[in-house]
């Protein structure tokens, strides 16, 4: 062999050094994750935290006000709302991330197709995605929710149609704008099929946005789920839902105030929390 | 003679945007031999880089071979479906590009990217092909390779992502290696050393090489032979010792005048007058009639097929002499590139 290989290019400490600034942890990501943590970590271990049912009427402790036996008080029917609270959220929670997970999932699949290949495809699907977006987000929920009819699978079918439009639209302007990029040109020149290029190399460089986007969005659909319980359209009674809870609680709002705050606040606090998340994985995806 | 590795014959291309149709490679015909580096040469926009992608068969949209062939191997690439086309891609011929900073993944390790060839063509096993992927490390001179698998290309100077990128190219062993100006983006010392390096994998492997370039200093110092582009046209073809030497079409000579004379410092920089002709409507006869001093009024009309003129010498100028009696008449051309 020549002398060639053998040229030295050692490290400098500038190349080690670019290596370790990208990993710092945020405050922002520790602290959404931790909020994140207690909480899903209370709504899944409910059983062992309370020994009360979340369904079990009993009308002789009906509105009890808070005390150490209820720590938020019971509800008119005498339900401990603590555990109501606990509950809830494993329904909420459950829909809101699944729908969301279904949605990203689908949008990101259907948005790269289209940004990828162009053409007719393109059109037709960001026509389409156009038209759902037309519409306010709610007043087409509402509308599928009311043609399906109450239950757990219409918000599930009403969300997951909805959604899937948000994450097309950001995922097919990152391709599109990605695939001008020469490593897209160079994976084809080493032959790669078209799902090898799309997989492994155009989506992890525009699934950051998607990412980022879809923590703010389960904060929205579980607003959504939430609205839909308000509205009597959610998931049916005697389930468990922090939207049903603040609606039946509103009308004691004079008397026992406690009924209808603490699943508006718990909502809150999820929100804080999936923001912080967001804005933490932002920073850590970040492509230098 | 054994049958040329790559046979170009009367290749043309058009590109066609909402605007206007153009033309960048009309009627390019070349051959390459076994382990031969052909160095193409010329400016910007002449269609020297859309005749690579021609060749690898990943023209842009709106781009169509209208005639032609692209015999490689005994195989006219043309006449393959896109599956077998890919098969061609990466495992027969390799590519390599102007920018190191774009044509690497930012969110690949840099050794799964060169591993992925070898999985995706030959069937390697993830292990194997990390275990290629260092060899190849070594191979194109990355100092400690095994801790550099794991290394992003934004943890990479230039020249190293010129390196892995080398070794992508190289990673299921093509016969044929398109290099798209792949030293441009690098500075001098660096230019030098990838030069070095790629001089050094062809003695090793044999491969051929088409190297595109608008440095004639480059071509001069890996090429043997070289094809001079202008307006999607090849002017003029030969060996590197004698095109530089003794150049027989007025665009070559022009393109010698403009190399930068450091024995003569005081020197005015000469440039060829005039800019090339536009390649939606190419003008009739010679295309560099417009800014050529050798120019009769014979160069107006008719075609201008490169004429061989002696062993394997093309020229596409009618009044090849006038225009090497002026090169002999200035002692300092070729001298400048050929050192």
């Amino acid at each position: 062999m020549s002398r060639l290989t053998s040229i030295p290019l050692p490290l400098t400490s500038d190349d080690l050094q670019r290596g370790r600034g990208s990993r710092r942890v945020s405050p922002n990501l520790v602290a959404g994750s931790v909020i994140l943590f207690v909480i899903i970590g209370l709504v899944l271990a409910a059983p062992l935290i309370t020994s009360y049912s979340p369904t079990a009427l009993n009308p002789t402790q009906a509105l009890l006000g808070p005390s150490l036996h209820h720590l938020l008080g019971t509800d008119e029917l005498g339900r401990d709302q603590w555990t109501r609270l606990l509950y809830g959220g494993r329904v909420d929670l459950e829909i809101a991330f699944l729908a969301v997970l279904a949605s990203f999932v689908l949008g990101t699949a259907i948005g790269c197709l289209a940004g990828y290949f162009g053409g007719w495809v393109d059109v037709i699907v960001m026509r389409v995605v156009d038209v759902i977006l037309a519409f306010p987000f709610f007043v087409l929920v509402i509308a599928l929710v009311f043609i399906l009819g109450p239950g757990t699978k219409s918000i599930y079918i009403a969300i997951i149609a909805t959604d899937w439009v948000s994450y097309t639209w950001i995922i097919r302007r990152e391709i599109v704008a990605m695939k001008k990029h020469e490593f897209v040109l160079a994976a084809a020149a080493l032959g790669y099929k078209h799902t090898r290029i799309m997989l492994r190399h155009l989506i992890p460089n525009c699934i950051t946005q998607a990412i980022v986007y879809s923590m703010s969005d389960v904060v929205f659909t579980i607003l959504t789920i939430v609205t839909l319980g308000f509205l009597g359209l959610g998931v049916p009674p005697p389930t468990a839902e922090w939207g049903s809870m603040m609606s039946d609680g509103q009308q004691f709002i004079t008397t026992h105030w406690e009924l209808a705050t603490f699943p508006g606040i718990i909502v809150v606090v999820i929100g804080i929390g999936l923001s912080l998340l967001g804005d933490g994985i932002a920073d850590r995806l970040r492509v230098e | 003679m054994t049958d040329p590795l790559l046979s170009v014959k009367n290749l043309r291309v058009e590109l066609s945007t909402r605007r206007e149709t153009v033309h960048p490679v009309a009627n390019v015909s070349f051959d390459l031999a076994q382990g031969e580096t052909l160095g193409i040469v010329g400016e910007s926009g002449c269609g020297k880089s859309m005749m690579l992608r021609t060749l690898i068969g990943l023209l842009p949209r709106g781009g169509l071979v209208t005639g032609g062939q692209i015999v490689f191997q005994g195989t006219d690439l043309l006449s393959l479906d896109e599956k077998e086309m890919r098969d061609v891609r990466g495992r027969s011929i390799g590519m390599i590009f102007q920018e190191p900073m774009t044509a690497l993944n930012p969110v690949m390790q840099v050794g799964e990217q060169i591993a992925e060839g070898p999985i995706a063509h030959l069937g390697f096993t993830k292990k194997a092909g990390r275990q290629r992927a260092v060899e190849l490390m070594q191979q194109v001179g990355i100092p400690d390779a095994v801790r550099r698998l794991r290394a992003y290309p934004s943890e990479l100077s230039g020249g190293m992502r010129q390196r892995v990128m080398i070794a992508m190219a190289l990673a299921c062993e093509p016969q044929l290696l398109l290099c798209d100006e792949p030293t441009t983006a690098l500075d001098v010392t660096i230019q030098d050393q990838i030069l070095k390096l790629l001089l050094q994998l062809q003695e090793s492997t044999g491969i051929g090489m088409i190297f595109v370039s608008h440095d004639l200093a480059v071509v001069s110092q890996i090429c043997q032979n070289v094809a001079v582009m202008y307006a999607a046209e090849i002017v003029e073809i030969g060996s590197v010792a004698s095109v530089l030497a003794d150049p027989t079409h007025p665009y070559t000579l022009g393109l010698l005048r403009a190399v930068p004379d450091f024995d003569n410092v005081k020197s005015v920089l000469e440039s060829i007058p005039g800019i090339p002709p536009n390649l939606a409507q190419p003008p009739d006869g010679c295309r560099f009639r417009a800014r050529c001093e050798f120019a009769q009024e014979d160069c107006a009309t008719g075609e201008f097929p490169l004429l061989f003129t002696d062993g394997d010498r093309a020229t596409s100028c009618i009044h090849s002499n006038s225009c090497r009696d002026a090169a002999h008449a200035d002692p300092v051309i070729g001298s400048r590139v050929l050192r």
